[in-house]
């Protein structure tokens, strides 16, 4: 039992005996059915009560990982940018900025396959089946060195995965390491022989600028001249279906009114534009150099770009395995182009 | 300084003999002599000769104009999205201690969802006798409770640990807000569903979780359940906003705001911690040997100086100044504030504008004569289990520097003889 609880047990027995017994009822609400309980209560514990049947390796997941995950959390699970990174920091966390990964930090695998069924993918949650979560959970570990490619990972060999930080955790102890110490009568005069500022935040200059929240909404950019592309016949229908497409794509891309670049750039008015051609967003060298050659976002181009982004444009930084189905690719396209700039 | 709690008053006649003397320093009207009479009293002036808006000009109002630099802001650089991030509550431009909800900090895991209480349905499941389902409805017809309580992100301060770094209060300690809520206790709601099954409740856990994409699940121990956990729908007399869980929420009183799940929509009893990712990779505390504290729930106590800090700076030169902050506890009630004006060498006892409330921000006050010169300004919080918020120094000889969560310490801001302040670390 944990510290917490042995140390409160007394006081919680006194204060149960103290307070009215369970009796008053209001009769309100009515009961949970059971298919509603089966569809909600999917939490994972760390005996592995919840884990549900199928499987997965790693060798499976790479693809799905590639395909669902490495946008934001890159091929390898080592993260882009300021997403997190799944991998990697082995033996870091007494040094200096440990890097804390579910290698390296998390103490528990069902903590893992708890948060991947219910909250991922990022944008689209509660979407991926039980094998594909086994085989994305299988694929992290194998990246983090704890099992082979071919491993298996099902609730029967869920617990043959030994997490490296499973015993680097302390409950709560500042009770005893600070409270003790810092409950004391504080000093109020001369309680230092003198006071020198040893850092300034100014130095760092990492503070946002005081924006006003009645924006400056001055527009004096000037916008270099487009090349004119004839947009073909708009297909609404198939807009919706490109609308559930861009589920994979709205971690990175936002488009329409309020739009802001995120890890990919603004897609509004997209089809028919030249490349590389969205203020403020920093391109990769690959699409600048394809911006300075004219290249322009043509339904043909960007087909072929969705197809397989890296293959497209090597050195693109869009992480994204690519859309196989042509349908997929033109619903997308049919979906950008309902959003003019 | 009818109100004085705590500490030394300092004399009206003391203020008015500083203030004359340095009478030349003062910008604007203020105790010197005008040479001519002031447009603004002797010209007629536009709003004081026709009309201003009707009763039929705003339905719901937002704060006039003129303050529409009191807002939350984000730090970009922070977080990979908008959607999964936070922004802080400008509490150097606030005071009182009730926040309004429309500039309270908010915190997501992915974005503040549209949740109809109509759509609304809570689960209480698990170790009960019947499961339940409530309605929006149902909840409103069990007996109410109105409490005030401070929401401080674990990560308020956060940014701080290995250096000064953000310049301004709202950045360093704006992950903070203060509201009176509405709603039902969690025990009534336990009590309703029954807790016989769970039997022995010493060693009894619920889950929480919310109904975004998050999820955002969270374990508490039953003995915290059961003591003063609220489950509330309303805040400061009217509905949650959408960005603070509307239609409901959970409210868990000095514990960490993460626990504080939004758009509740399900609570567990079970037999032990889920040890959900927000409670093992996210919310631990890792030390200087690599070891990582867990269930580092209460909030320890803490203040800051909010005026005079980097956003709000002083404009009107030497004489009297009001040095004003706020205080709080997750464990109790605040007592007392210091405050500092030489870094930590020297300290006077500021006046608490109310008797300081359990788990509930608590405003202090200085009024002060200011003689011009460079000051470096603290506060340091006692509460009511004669805690004593610690400086820095303190926290980093026991948790080392790699800490994210639950940085406490004393703040210092370096005001110059402009009025200019700054975001510093002293010796």
């Amino acid at each position: 039992m944990s510290k917490f609880l042995k140390s409160v047990g007394l006081v919680t027995a006194a204060f149960l005996i103290a307070s009215p017994a369970f009796a008053e009822k209001f009769g309100l609400g009515r009961t949970a059915l059971p298919e509603e309980i089966a569809a909600w209560d999917r939490d994972i514990r760390p005996d592995g009560t919840g884990l549900p049947d199928g499987g997965g390796d790693a060798f499976t997941g790479e693809e799905i990982f590639a395909d669902k995950c490495a946008a934001c959390h890159g091929d390898f699970a080592e993260g882009i940018d300021n997403w997190p990174k799944l991998a990697g920091g082995a033996d870091t966390l007494d040094h200096e900025d440990p890097l804390k990964t579910v290698g390296s930090y998390w103490p528990y695998l069902s903590t893992a396959y708890d948060y991947i069924q219910r909250s991922m993918p990022y944008g689209d949650a509660g979407t991926l089946s039980n094998d594909e979560t086994y085989a994305i959970l299988a694929y992290i570990l194998y990246s983090n060195d704890l099992i082979e490619d071919d491993f298996v990972l099902s609730k029967e060999t869920f617990f043959y995965v030994e997490m490296p930080n499973a015993n680097g955790f302390v409950v709560d102890d500042r009770a005893e390491t600070e409270y003790a110490q810092w409950s004391v009568e504080p000093c109020m005069k001369d309680c230092k022989d003198e006071v020198k500022v040893t850092m300034r935040a100014m130095v760092l200059d990492v503070t946002p600028e005081e924006d006003n929240a009645a924006a400056d909404t001055s527009e004096d950019v000037v916008v270099a001249a487009e090349p004119e592309v004839v947009v073909p016949a708009f297909d609404p229908e198939l807009a919706e279906k490109g609308a559930k497409v861009f589920r994979k794509c709205k971690a990175c891309h936002q488009v329409g009114e309020g739009a802001k670049n995120r890890s990919g750039p603004i897609l509004t008015g997209i089809v028919g534009k030249a490349a590389g051609a969205v203020d403020d967003f920093k391109y990769s060298k690959a699409l600048k150099a394809a911006a300075d050659g004219g290249l322009v976002w043509s339904e043909d181009e960007l087909a072929a770009f969705l197809a397989k982004p890296k293959k497209y444009l090597k050195g693109t930084k869009m992480s994204f395995a690519g859309l196989k189905k042509e349908s997929d690719q033109a619903a997308i396209i049919e979906y950008l182009k309902s959003f003019e700039e | 300084m009818s109100d004085s709690e705590t500490g030394k008053k300092t004399s009206r006649r003391a203020f008015l003999r500083g203030a004359a003397a340095s009478g030349a320093g003062v910008l604007g009207a203020g105790t010197a002599q005008a040479q001519t009479g002031d447009p603004l009293i002797t010209d007629v002036q536009p709003w004081a000769q026709s009309f201003g808006d009707g009763v039929d000009a705003v339905r719901y109002g937002l704060p006039i104009e003129h303050e529409s630099d009191v807002v939350r802001r984000n730090v970009e650089w922070l977080t990979a999205d908008t959607v999964s991030s936070i922004n802080f509550t400008p509490i150097h431009a606030l005071d009182g201690t009730i926040t309004p909800q429309g500039c309270a900090f908010e915190r997501h895991h992915s974005g503040a969802i549209d949740l109809k209480k109509e759509d609304y349905r809570l689960m209480i499941n698990g170790l009960v006798d019947t499961p339940l389902v409530f309605t929006y409805a149902d909840l409103e017809r069990f007996p109410r409770e109105n409490h005030v309580y401070f929401c401080e992100c674990a990560a308020n301060t956060g940014m701080e640990w290995a250096g000064a770094q953000l310049n301004g209060a709202q950045f360093t300690h704006g992950m903070i807000h203060n509201m009176e809520y509405t709603g039902v206790s969690l025990r009534t709601l336990l009590e309703e569903a029954g807790l016989d099954t769970a039997d022995d409740l010493a060693d009894k856990w619920v889950f929480v979780e919310g109904a975004d994409a998050s999820s955002n699940g969270r374990s508490i121990p039953m003995e915290k359940a059961l003591d003063d956990v609220l489950v509330a729908f309303k805040a400061n007399g009217e509905a949650l906003r959408k960005e603070h869980g509307y239609p409901v929420r959970l409210v868990v009183p000095g514990w960490e705001g993460n626990m504080w799940v939004k758009w509740i929509r399900r609570i567990e009893v079970m037999d032990g911690p889920v040890e959900s990712r927000e409670e093992t990779s996210k919310y631990t505390d890792t030390l200087d040997d690599g070891t990582s504290r867990k269930w580092t729930w209460a909030m320890d106590a803490k203040s800051v100086v909010t005026s005079p800090s980097p956003q709000a700076p002083i404009k009107h030169g030497k004489g009297p100044l009001v040095i004003t902050g706020l205080a709080w506890s997750g464990r109790g009630a605040i007592t007392r504030v210091d405050v500092s004006k030489d870094g930590g060498k020297n300290w006077e006892t500021a006046r608490l504008a109310k008797p300081g409330e359990k788990m509930a921000l608590t405003r202090f006050y200085l009024d002060t004569d200011w003689d011009g010169s460079e000051m470096m300004l603290q506060s340091r919080a006692m509460d009511d289990t004669g805690y004593v918020q610690p400086s820095k120094a303190q926290l980093r000889e026991v948790r080392g520097l790699n800490s994210i969560y639950h940085n406490n310490c004393i703040q210092t801001w370096l005001v110059r003889a402009n009025g200019e302040a700054e975001n510093v670390e002293v010796s």
